[in-house]
């Protein structure tokens, strides 16, 4: 016979309770949960970061619906519950809904405080604490220009710097002198509140508001003291009020909150409170790490699993306001029990204190560097004796290594998340045990980094240390992909070595862990496969990733793109023409010129590319393979007056020549007729640069996310040379790089002097021109090849009924 | 909840390639259609549980299918999405009858 489990409240702490007593015991409870927000479990300290602009309300579930059904509760949304009749033990909802229960936990949070002043319910003054509130503020932001937030704590910063963000014109109004008086003393506030005017916030300090002015919407606030200032939008920040009223109309004890003992039951047997709507030992907390300690300590007493219980928490808080470090805990304010250590570098903005009682550390204020804040915190909890540490060693990390060294440093039971409670053993457990290698898999497995986020540099440094760690020991390095611990080099000689023909064979053979490879190995062993055996290995479609298998570039929406080989750059008015009546024909969405000098035809149906391909009667672009993409050029001598060659004909020679062969990654190359270089060749994979008696070539360049300019290879003086050092150099990168690596870290990693001198040895030419072309010859162009191919051409139809 | 299923015809096995997804309308519905190298014939709701990305457009392993867009993993048996990534693509039964392959939905 199941129990019944009703919670009031669908927010973090209530629902991360569920989940530690589905972990605990997933068999014994009928779970309902009641929550009058219209949306699933989600992190509402992520709303700053949604203000902010760096995520989307989307992005911050915590749990989907999905979840709730995987785990068979029952969920009620958009309805609230508003009495809890407890001699019949049932919840009655604002839907005339009767839910019995067994037991009962109020996890019902707080509402933001909007202080009782005239106005205070005109249009345009709202609290910061849910969805609707971000979703209100961001489109008043849109609208409206001034913006008031009331309250220079914690959130108010928060959402002073969002509506900024947003291009709003804010002030923050302050009852008390400094700013966050809750965390930082006078000198951490000062440093804080001069770097958020350097941000464009403005402040109002020792103001305290009189009244709300408007006639249907806010216009004005009016002070204590007289003065007033206009406004569109006023953001009530100036704290939270726990929701118990309906644990008081059920005559519970209630004091601010409601009240609980270490194993969060109230004055009723049957009833928990967890949470900011619970007060344990007088204090009902409002950051996260304390709620989720309570909600284990719920869990566990639910379950009937032996705990201490919950003991209350010191709290440390960490700023998230852009470009202002900080990190408080403990104490803050010295008194007459502590010595401080103190470091105040006004010149580099950063303030560090600790507060010292009986040689344990007791406080901390950070500002400017806060790196050191978990490190500190930990000894703090730990009440570690410092007796033995001077007091610059106490302030410093023992190495000037940084996170690297600080992770060496902590112990198993450290805390790394603190919004989580995760311990570094955990985290290191995780990624030995589930053979983790990225932060995403981490917080996935863990919840670390999970909440607000800022701990994750610090798993990144667990990460690299415990693989690395692995490394030192064992002498493994890191696999090709999740299949195998074998690398390209070492997958590439066994291939070799062991005649192996296909890639199923090199799986089988080699032991990789899944049968069929996965997306990594799949479209890379078919690239080494053709690339070693070109005249003997078959191509399988059903190992490229979709771009190259569709020859279009996979869109956000499933469409494709359509681009024709436009050499050089240059076309024809009959090819222009058919490019538009093509694009007429098919109602093409978007025709653009691309970065690489094409034009390109986007938004085009997957069953429409062959017909549109059949239309043109055009060659592929290629602008969606691993192979090269395109020549660019400039105008060069045929009209410029400073061009020294034919760089464009040049460029169309290298195109035609280079074409459609396979390489470990695109490639982008350039001709440029002068050193004012207006074909950008520097950042290319291969660049000729012309001169007036011949060609600098260059090589390893690249524009993306990591520019490298590319090195010399050397001058020549003919295009034939050009021409075949081109192909010598292509197909040196299509032996020697790992698939999907570009030629600028391939050169970076085996050196740019290597590449070099292997392609100035007039012997080593030759052989790999003679591969390439060998190469070369077994590639048909892309869409002649599909047309004539039925079976290829099928992969485009969709099937209707 | 349950509505009742129809089994509608949809195309011949042999005209559906191993390990290449296979885009189908049925009622409107866009389902991917897969023939796996063991055999067996699945069907999941051509959107991946992430960014409606067309499965049926992605690299098949096995029983799993990696989506093209951000190259979420994803079992065709049971529809569930691989760990670290979270989430469930609806399935559909198939059949086959006298070489044609019909699916329920």
């Amino acid at each position: 016979m199941k129990k019944r489990l009703v919670m009031i409240g669908n927010g973090m702490a209530g629902v991360r309770t569920v989940e530690e007593i589905l972990k605990r015991d997933a068999q014994s409870f009928d779970i309902t949960i009641i929550g009058d927000e219209n949306h699933p479990n989600y992190n509402r300290i992520m709303l700053s970061n949604v203000l902010q602009g760096k995520t989307t309300v989307d992005e911050i579930n915590i749990n989907d619906w999905d979840w709730y059904k995987e785990n068979n509760i029952n969920l009620l949304t958009g309805e609230k519950a508003i009495q809890i009749d407890r001699k019949n033990k049932v919840v009655v909802t604002d839907q005339k809904k009767h839910i019995g229960y067994d037991e009962l936990i109020i996890a019902t949070g707080s509402s933001a405080f909007i202080l009782p002043l005239p106005g205070s319910d005109l249009e345009g003054v709202i609290g910061f604490r849910t969805i609707e509130d971000t979703e209100k503020m961001m489109e008043t932001a849109k609208k409206y220009k001034k913006a008031v937030v009331i309250g220079g704590g914690l959130l108010g910063l928060e959402a002073a710097r969002g509506l900024i963000d947003r291009g709003m014109d804010v002030h923050v109004v302050h009852i008390m002198p400094t700013l966050m008086e809750q965390q930082l003393d006078k000198a951490a506030a000062n440093l804080l509140r001069k770097d958020l005017e350097a941000q464009g916030m403005k402040f109002l300090m020792e103001k305290q508001t009189a009244e709300i002015c408007g006639e249907n919407r806010v216009e004005s606030l009016k002070f204590t003291d007289g003065t007033s200032i206009a406004c569109d939008l006023v953001v009530m920040a100036v704290g939270i009020r726990p929701n118990v009223a309906i644990a008081r109309e059920a005559e519970l004890e209630v004091n601010r909150a409601i009240v609980v003992n270490d194993h969060m039951v109230t004055s009723d047997e049957s009833i928990y409170a967890v949470g900011e709507c619970a007060e344990h030992k007088g204090i009902a907390y409002g950051l996260v790490a304390p709620l989720y300690e309570q909600g284990i300590a719920l869990a566990d007493h639910i379950t009937g699993k032996e705990s201490k219980g919950y003991q209350g928490s010191i709290l440390s808080t960490q700023l998230k306001v852009a470009g202002c470090d900080l990190f408080s805990g403990g104490k803050i304010h010295e008194d007459d029990q502590t010595e401080a250590i103190i470091v105040h570098d006004q010149f580099a903005k950063k303030y560090k204190k600790i507060l010292i009682t009986d040689n344990k550390i007791v406080g901390i204020v950070l500002y400017g560097d806060a790196s050191d804040g978990n490190r500190l915190f930990n000894m703090l909890k730990k009440q570690a004796d410092i007796s033995e540490y001077t007091s610059t060693s106490v302030l410093s990390s023992a190495n000037a290594g940084g996170e690297e060294d600080l992770v060496t440093a902590m112990s198993a039971e450290d805390t790394v998340c603190g919004c989580n409670g995760v311990t570094k053993g955990t985290i290191v457990q995780s990624i030995l045990e589930q053979g983790l290698t990225t932060f995403e898999e981490v917080k996935g497995c863990t919840k670390a980094g999970g909440s607000c986020g800022k701990c994750k540099p610090m798993v990144e440094s667990i990460l690299a240390h415990t693989l690395g760690d692995k490394f030192d020991a064992s002498a493994q390095k890191l696999g090709m992909c999740s299949c195998t611990e074998l690398t390209r080099d070492e997958v590439v000689a066994q291939i070799m070595e062991k005649g192996l023909k296909t890639p199923k064979e090199v799986r089988n053979v080699l032991g990789f862990a899944h049968e069929e490879g996965c997306s990594k190995c799949r479209p890379a062993l078919n690239y080494y496969m053709r690339m070693l055996r070109p005249e003997e290995y078959e191509d399988d479609k059903a190992s490229r990733f979709v771009n190259e298998k569709m020859e279009g570039n996979i869109q956000k929406d499933g469409t494709f793109s359509v681009i024709p080989r436009m050499y050089g750059g240059t076309t024809t008015a009959e090819d222009l023409i058919r490019i538009g009546e093509v694009a007429k024909k098919y109602n093409v969405p978007l025709v653009k010129v691309t970065g690489a000098s094409r034009i390109g035809l986007y938004g085009v149906k997957k069953e429409d590319v062959p017909k549109m391909w059949e239309d043109l009667g055009m060659r592929s672009g290629y602008a969606y393979s691993k192979s090269l993409r395109n020549v660019k050029s400039c105008v060069g001598s045929r009209f410029c007056r400073f061009g020294t060659q034919d760089s464009l004909g040049l460029g169309i020679k290298l195109e035609q020549a280079l074409e459609m062969v396979d390489t470990p990654h695109k490639m982008k190359m350039g001709v440029t007729g002068c050193p004012r270089n207006c074909a950008e060749v520097l950042t290319k994979d291969y660049g000729i640069v012309c001169v007036e008696n011949g060609y600098q070539i260059y090589f390893g360049g690249n524009g993306g996310t990591e520019v490298r300019e590319c090195d010399l290879l050397t001058t020549v003086k003919t295009e034939e040379e050009v021409i075949t050092i081109a192909k010598a150099y292509m197909q040196l990168y299509r032996e020697h790089a790992n698939y999907g690596e570009r030629t600028a870290p391939w050169v970076e990693r085996v050196g740019a002097e290597w590449v070099k001198e292997t392609l100035l040895k007039e012997e080593n030419i030759a052989p790999l021109v003679e591969c390439f072309e060998k190469a070369k010859g077994t590639y048909q162009e892309a869409w002649a090849s599909v047309l004539q191919d039925d079976k290829k051409k099928e992969m485009y139809q969709v099937v209707r009924n | 909840m349950n509505t009742t299923k129809e089994r509608v015809k949809v195309m011949k096995l042999a005209d559906l390639p191993k390990q290449i997804g296979k885009e189908v309308m049925i009622n409107g519905k866009s389902i991917a259609l897969f023939h796996l190298t063991n055999g067996d014939v699945r069907a999941v709701l051509n959107s991946c549980p992430h960014k409606n990305g067309p499965l049926a457009e992605g690299i098949v392993s096995g029983e799993f299918v990696f989506c093209p867009l951000y190259d979420w993993k994803i079992s065709l048996v049971t529809g569930e999405v691989q760990k670290p990534d979270n989430g469930r693509v609806e399935t559909f039964e198939t059949q086959i009858i006298d070489e044609y392959i019909y699916v329920m939905v």
